[in-house]
């Protein structure tokens, strides 16, 4: 069986605004593996959840359009598919969480009435069997009393159990992908703990594939296999997490974690990375991120560098590299 | 005053309103900040760290003058600024600033950056036309910018250039005691590193004294001198920074702490997994507030609220386990 569950290929998103054509991605290549956790870091604008979107083809169009590129999943090209195809592959195979779990919930509704339409729309079994269904869920990801919390509307509700709410959902029709945008960016830190240990738990005993977006590094060391790494629109480095933290190739990917304060050591400055993320209307040519690179020479101003594997599993994409 | 103490808070509360029932027959009320104790040092950083709704910000906001407490006082310098009159407490504003965590919203999007940052100067009466122009100039080459930036507008900046500009403006009067609420929570980490690196930087130049209120545990350990964690409304613990990160009394600083992921694969562990959310400031648990949370709770800790103990130099606990109920 083929080992990738996903395969981006040369992906290009373009938007199409009144200030000039953003180039979000650019020839982003990207492969999700069955059962691993993917993570993908970049800062904002750098375009991962725009990544995060297009697999869903949930990119407004317009002002938005996927210009090239092909996405398979098992195999089948999704951007290909007609529209009722691919209603049907979102929620049963692929499923998304997104960062504020308060917008992703309807306010009018209880917990328990959104939960059940979902069950019943993906599974064909009676409101009471859907009712039971959503018990399961909830007690699977650690909610206390289940049954109070579909009675309740999702403003009663804390952010955390928000989003376990959410991950029961997502994970009620047991997808084989599943994509998070950053769930648990608007959480505090003893609460993103518990959102984090029930999604790891549940997505490691049933195999599921999760394409993890942060921009936290510490997160993607606690819970990702693998790791990539996004700037201005193009993937830099992909790599194992381990050789990612330990042997990191990138000038970006160096930068990044060398600015990043640490719990456990204390540092009199941070090292920090010159100049800003460009904008990507008109972004700079060659590699992208030349501009703010110490090694740049004349052919990162001239040419993009093309990826060369420098570690079992680990592909970086830069001139200094060979 | 020769001990260095440059802002002593006392006692501080701060209650807000929160509606009133059917009838206005039951007052409600959020008990954002519920007996707050500290001293800023010159020139160092104290860190107030805490999750959302745990009144740091309040804090922030009751020592700029931006609310009025309900009860406590605060003594800048020795002086009780709660006793003085408008003109006098106009002055006392200067030398103490605060820059806000949202850079966007705190910039009036219409005001030329010479205006915004020489506008405190022209409230407090310091300086007038050139002189304000040559001030501006310098505070923003200070703060990293180049004198054409003057005649920008906000908008024409980036988030960490605008939080450059912010600090600009917080500084240009010359204040003492800097309040920094959340300054680099909304911008990514290689523009934090900038930002936190410029505001040692100017402490290390100028002997600012701040007040540094974050979230984010890894972030007040790079600034702080000492760090205080706050939680429902009290601080819990406080200490000097090393001696709080290697030796970390409250369970539920340990459980802060332990919940924070490394970035470091090689070190994996499990995340502390401290039960439930954090209660209401509205409903606060009778006896110590954390105790619904807390695995080492005592039958003491549900009726009696501990009090602030030492217990090593410098180093305060309001924990029963550590004789906080004697």
């Amino acid at each position: 069986m083929d080992t990738d569950l996903l395969r981006i290929q040369d992906l290009s998103v373009r938007f199409f605004t009144y200030q000039g054509v953003v180039r979000a991605l650019e020839g982003v290549w990207l492969s999700v593996r069955r059962g691993e956790i993917l993570g993908l870091v970049g800062e904002t604008g750098c375009g991962k959840s725009v990544l995060a979107r297009s697999i869903l083809r949930l990119i407004a169009d317009p002002p938005g359009k996927i210009s090239g590129g092909r996405i398979l999943f098992k195999g089948r090209d999704l951007l290909a598919l007609p529209m009722k195809e691919m209603r049907r592959i979102r929620g049963n195979d692929i499923s998304m969480i997104f960062q504020e779990p308060m917008t992703s919930l309807n306010p009018v509704f209880t917990v328990g009435n959104q939960m059940e339409e979902v069950v019943r729309l993906h599974q064909k079994v009676s409101r009471k069997a859907a009712r039971r269904i959503c018990v399961e869920m909830l007690t699977q990801v650690r909610m206390p009393d289940a049954e109070a919390v579909l009675r309740k509307y999702p403003h009663e509700l804390s952010g955390g159990m928000r989003q376990r709410v959410m991950i029961a959902l997502e994970l009620s029709c047991r997808p084989d992908l599943l994509i998070a945008d950053e769930p648990t960016t608007a959480l505090d830190v003893t609460v993103q703990a518990q959102v984090l240990h029930i999604l790891s738990d549940l997505t490691r005993a049933r195999e599921t594939s999760v394409l993890f977006i942060t921009h936290d590094l510490g997160v993607v060391a606690h819970l990702c296999d693998r790791v990539a790494v996004m700037y201005a629109g193009k993937i830099v480095e992909t790599a194992p997490v381990e050789a990612l933290f330990q042997s990191p190739r990138h000038p970006y990917t160096r930068g990044l974690l060398a600015a990043v304060p640490s719990l456990d050591e204390d540092r009199e400055f941070l090292a920090s990375i010159p100049g800003v993320v460009p904008g990507l209307i008109d972004p700079p040519g060659g590699c992208r991120f030349h501009p703010r690179c110490d090694g740049a020479g004349e052919p990162c101003r001239r040419m993009e560098p093309a990826g060369v594997e420098v570690g079992e599993d680990h592909w970086v994409f830069c001139h200094g590299i060979r | 005053m020769s001990d260095g103490v440059v802002i002593r808070a006392v006692g501080l509360k701060k209650y807000f309103s929160a509606g009133s029932g059917l009838w206005g027959r039951r007052k409600v009320f959020v008990k954002a900040v519920d007996g707050v104790s500290f001293e800023g040092r010159q020139g160092e950083t104290l860190g107030l760290v805490g999750e959302s709704g745990c009144g740091k910000s309040t804090v922030g906001m009751l020592l700029s003058g931006l609310h009025r407490p309900e009860a406590g006082r605060v003594f800048y310098r020795g002086q009780d600024i709660m006793k003085l009159d408008g003109r006098e407490r106009r002055r006392m504003r200067r030398n103490i600033q605060v820059v806000f965590q949202d850079p966007q919203s705190s910039l009036d999007p219409r005001m030329l950056i010479k205006k915004a940052v020489g506008f405190p100067l022209e409230v407090n009466r310091l300086a007038r036309g050139a002189e304000v122009t040559r001030r501006v100039e310098a505070m923003l080459a200070e703060v990293g910018l180049r004198p054409e930036h003057m005649y920008r507008y906000p908008h024409e900046f980036s988030g960490g250039q605008r939080q450059r500009i912010n600090i600009a403006r917080a500084l240009i009067t010359g204040p003492q005691f800097v309040v920094l609420d959340e300054p680099t929570s909304a911008l990514d980490v290689s523009v934090q590193a900038q930002i936190l690196n410029l505001i040692k930087d100017l402490q290390r130049r100028r002997g600012y004294s701040y007040l540094f209120i974050s979230h984010d545990l890894s972030v007040i350990r790079h600034v702080s001198h000492r760090v205080a964690v706050m939680y429902l409304g009290r601080i819990v613990e406080s200490a000097p920074r090393r001696q709080l990160f290697s030796a970390p009394r409250h369970p539920y600083t340990r459980a802060l702490m332990a919940a924070v992921p490394t970035p470091d694969p090689t070190r994996r562990r499990p995340l502390a997994l401290l039960p439930g959310d954090v209660p209401s400031p509205v409903h606060i648990p009778p006896g110590c507030r954390f105790h619904p949370r807390c695995s080492e709770a005592l039958d003491v800790c549900r009726h009696v609220e501990p009090t602030e103990v030492p217990v090593g130099s410098d180093h305060w606990v309001a924990c029963h386990l550590w004789g906080g109920g004697a």
